[in-house]
């Protein structure tokens, strides 16, 4: 093509879409109220009140809530497998099914940086729209604030959440014992090396896409077939060993996994190989890891492979061990996962 | 992709475990060059799965390692000023120089950027012609081929503002400068796949043949390795001193030609400051004449390498195989990844990260 302009049969329509957030924005006068009415409000309200008020009032269900509440400053805003819109509805959904809650509903806040354009803010609150509806949650109230050029990384957003919990017991590492299984619903690494692909412009082939998800439906799942859960927990920052050492940390137990059970996808493989990357640490944004009892295994992991055939059984709760300590048996024996000091660097060669 | 499965197979990686048992009548010591071996090995628990008499000992390979100190000095230095943007691998920014690391300059306000490679640098500066892009060009015969192809990039379109810091290194003269050390125990080695995959293997055949020693061209899968040892262990007990390849996969004898004339067309072998190994002659890369501009001590007079400085740190004797980590008295207990003494506590390829990570003592508490 040699010029900017494609041919189309439709007139013209002011590209609207082409401005940028100003200071205004964030100022509570007309260009705020302008934002909310164009953008938030058709991509969040369900009911004539929702995102009216200071705040929002919710029914709910009798019996206890679970409540959370993360911050997400990812880069680069878009990636392969969803956005930072997407990321920020999935991961408080998710944090809400660890805990054996069905969400109710979501709070989103905004910090936007001036000069941010409104088109890649519809976009990602379409994509906030889309992961909303799919897992079946309401966003009733927000925030919008907007700061100086150059004080921002275009976007962050918070989101918290309320649900109510639907398992018959608590689900926490308390609830571990020795002989649980531990199953991770998928293969593991994906959402931080489409992250870093993306960021550093790697171009893998095929490119690897984010497993960013809401992990709510395997676990309803889980709680209809009356799997007992003793605990979830999903895989983000720092990865499967971190999150299973959390656990062994807090449950006082300790873990062994075989590294020939741990589900990686060739291409996450081949990228964590060429970086020297290791891939229990990189962070996933779809996948969990679920321990049940040694009964219960074997259904657990039926439900959970009819959501992605990947998932697997990997290892077990040791009757003896040192306490907080996950081991992880290799080729040659087996040596003690640790958390990690500082973020992985891609290596030299 | 399956293909790297075959090369992790349990099954396989046993029967090569027990085919060294059967060969092996007495004990020898073989050495692994690359870092990246270092830590499959360990790992994977390889020198675990071989007869009690096989010693392994971890060689000089991790290019972050062995950068000298006072070249990562004047890295701070140069990263430090104010119209200086600083490229570097990652790996490279978290290992200390003298006194600091570049990470710790970079949270001094220093502009610090992790590349992946060093025609990113070039693109760098491209976008910022108002700044001195230096790109830390550091590692072995692995990295020198894209370092080339910066500056022949960077020469072709006119990048002024693009210069390099170079401390590249050659594996053939760290090989004979630790078989020259009486001390040395080496009794066979396991070559660099990757830096062969360059280099070819032409240039370890005088080093085999002159110190009567087995060298074989080796990967870094569990297969590979126990295969590289067969191959050590079957020369040694034939009284054999030969360069084989086991990892033909990727190696060939000549190299890739073309990666290797990018080379020397932008750099010359230079005597070359190891860190723990001291100044070995001919072991280095420096700038041709030809493309002196690109060398950014050249366009920074006013900072000079300095040297390095005694400390309680045994890396030089690690990175020679003359110590195991965990001989060290700070292994995992003065000196961590969080806190470390030394450049091979900090890098992903040094050996005394891979110790801390697959061998450190068992924790006290039990259930």
């Amino acid at each position: 093509m040699t010029s900017g302009f494609a041919f189309s049969p439709s007139c013209p329509v002011p590209d609207v879409d082409s401005e940028c957030i100003e200071l205004a924005h964030g100022a509570g006068g007309l260009l705020t109220h302008r934002l909310i009415e164009d953008i938030f409000r058709p991509a969040f309200a369900q009911s004539p009140e929702d995102l009216t008020h200071d705040g929002a009032l919710v029914d709910v269900p009798s019996g206890q809530l679970a409540f959370t509440t993360d911050s997400y400053v990812v880069q680069p805003l878009f990636f392969p497998g969803g956005d930072i819109g997407s990321l920020a509805v999935n991961g408080a959904v998710n944090d809400l099914a660890m805990c054996g809650a069905r969400p109710v509903c979501l709070s989103a806040g905004f910090v936007i940086e001036e000069g941010f354009p409104i088109r890649d803010l519809r976009r990602i609150a379409g994509s906030m729209q889309s992961a909303a509806q799919a897992a079946g949650v309401r966003l009733v109230t927000g925030d919008t604030k907007v700061v100086e050029h150059g004080k921002g990384d275009g976007v962050y957003i918070n989101t918290s959440g309320i649900g109510a919990v639907v398992t018959p017991a608590p689900v926490s590492p308390a609830q571990v014992r020795p002989g649980d299984r531990i199953i991770v619903s998928g293969d593991i690494g994906r959402h931080g090396m489409a992250i870093m692909a993306t960021r550093e412009r790697l171009g893998f082939e095929p490119p690897i896409v984010s497993d960013c998800a809401p992990v709510m439906s395997p676990v309803l799942r889980l709680i209809e077939e009356v799997i007992p859960l003793h605990c979830l927990r999903d895989l983000t920052r720092g990865g499967l060993a971190t999150a299973l050492l959390e656990i062994a940390q807090t449950a006082g137990v300790a873990m062994l996994l075989e590294q020939s059970d741990i589900p990686v996808s060739p291409p996450v493989r081949g990228a964590c190989e060429i970086l020297g990357l290791d891939p229990l640490y990189v962070a996933n944004e779809g996948r969990f890891a679920a321990l049940v009892p040694p009964d219960a295994a074997v259904a657990a992991l039926a439900v959970l492979r009819d959501f992605d055939p990947s998932a697997a059984i990997i290892g077990t709760v040791e009757e003896a061990g040192a306490v907080g300590s996950v081991a992880l048996r290799t080729l040659g024996g087996s040596y003690a996962l640790d958390l990690l000091a500082c973020e992985q660097l891609p290596r030299i060669c | 992709m399956k293909h790297l499965d075959e090369y992790r197979d349990p099954e396989t990686a046993r029967r090569y475990a027990d085919a060294v048992a059967e060969i092996v009548t007495r004990p020898w010591t073989i050495m692994e060059i690359c870092g990246g071996q270092t830590h499959s090995i360990v790992r994977h628990g390889i020198d675990r799965m071989l007869p009690d008499g096989v010693t392994l000992l971890h060689g000089p390979g991790c290019p972050v390692c062995v950068t000298p100190p006072g070249m990562i000095d004047a890295a701070i230095a140069i990263a430090s000023r104010p119209e200086v943007i600083f490229c570097s691998f990652g790996d490279m920014l978290r290992v200390p120089g003298n006194d600091r690391s570049l990470l710790a300059a970079k949270a001094r306000g220093a502009d610090v950027r992790m590349v992946y490679s060093p025609v990113d640098a070039v693109k760098i500066a491209q976008d910022n012609p108002g700044r001195e892009v230096v790109f830390f060009a550091i590692g072995f015969e692995t990295t020198a081929p894209a370092t080339a192809m910066a500056v022949l990039q960077a020469q072709g379109m006119g990048v002024g503002n693009f210069s390099l810091l170079v401390s590249h290194v050659l594996v053939p003269p760290a090989m004979e400068a630790l078989l020259s050390d009486p001390a040395n125990g080496v009794q066979g080695f396991l070559a660099a796949g990757h830096v062969c995959t360059i280099t070819g293997y032409k240039d370890y055949e005088p080093i085999a043949r002159c110190h009567r020693i087995p060298i074989v061209v080796t990967g870094f899968e569990p297969v590979d390795l126990l295969q590289g040892l067969y191959m050590v262990i079957r020369q040694l007990e034939d009284g054999r001193c030969e360069v084989e390849n086991q990892y033909s996969r990727s190696v060939r004898p000549e190299g890739n030609p073309e990666a290797r004339d990018a080379v020397g067309r932008v750099f010359g072998v230079q005597a070359q400051d190891w860190r723990g190994m001291g100044r070995i002659e001919a072991s280095g890369l420096g700038l041709s004449e030809r493309f002196a501009a690109f060398d950014a001590l050249h366009r920074f007079p006013m900072i000079t390498p300095g040297a390095e400085r005694a400390s309680e740190c045994i890396s030089g004797e690690v990175l020679r195989g003359a110590r195991k980590p965990s001989d060290c008295p700070a292994f995992a207990k003065g000196c961590t990844p969080e806190h470390p003494l030394g450049a091979t506590m900090v890098s992903s390829e040094g050996a005394c990260a891979a110790y801390y990570r697959y061998r450190r003592p068992a924790l006290a508490a039990t259930v």
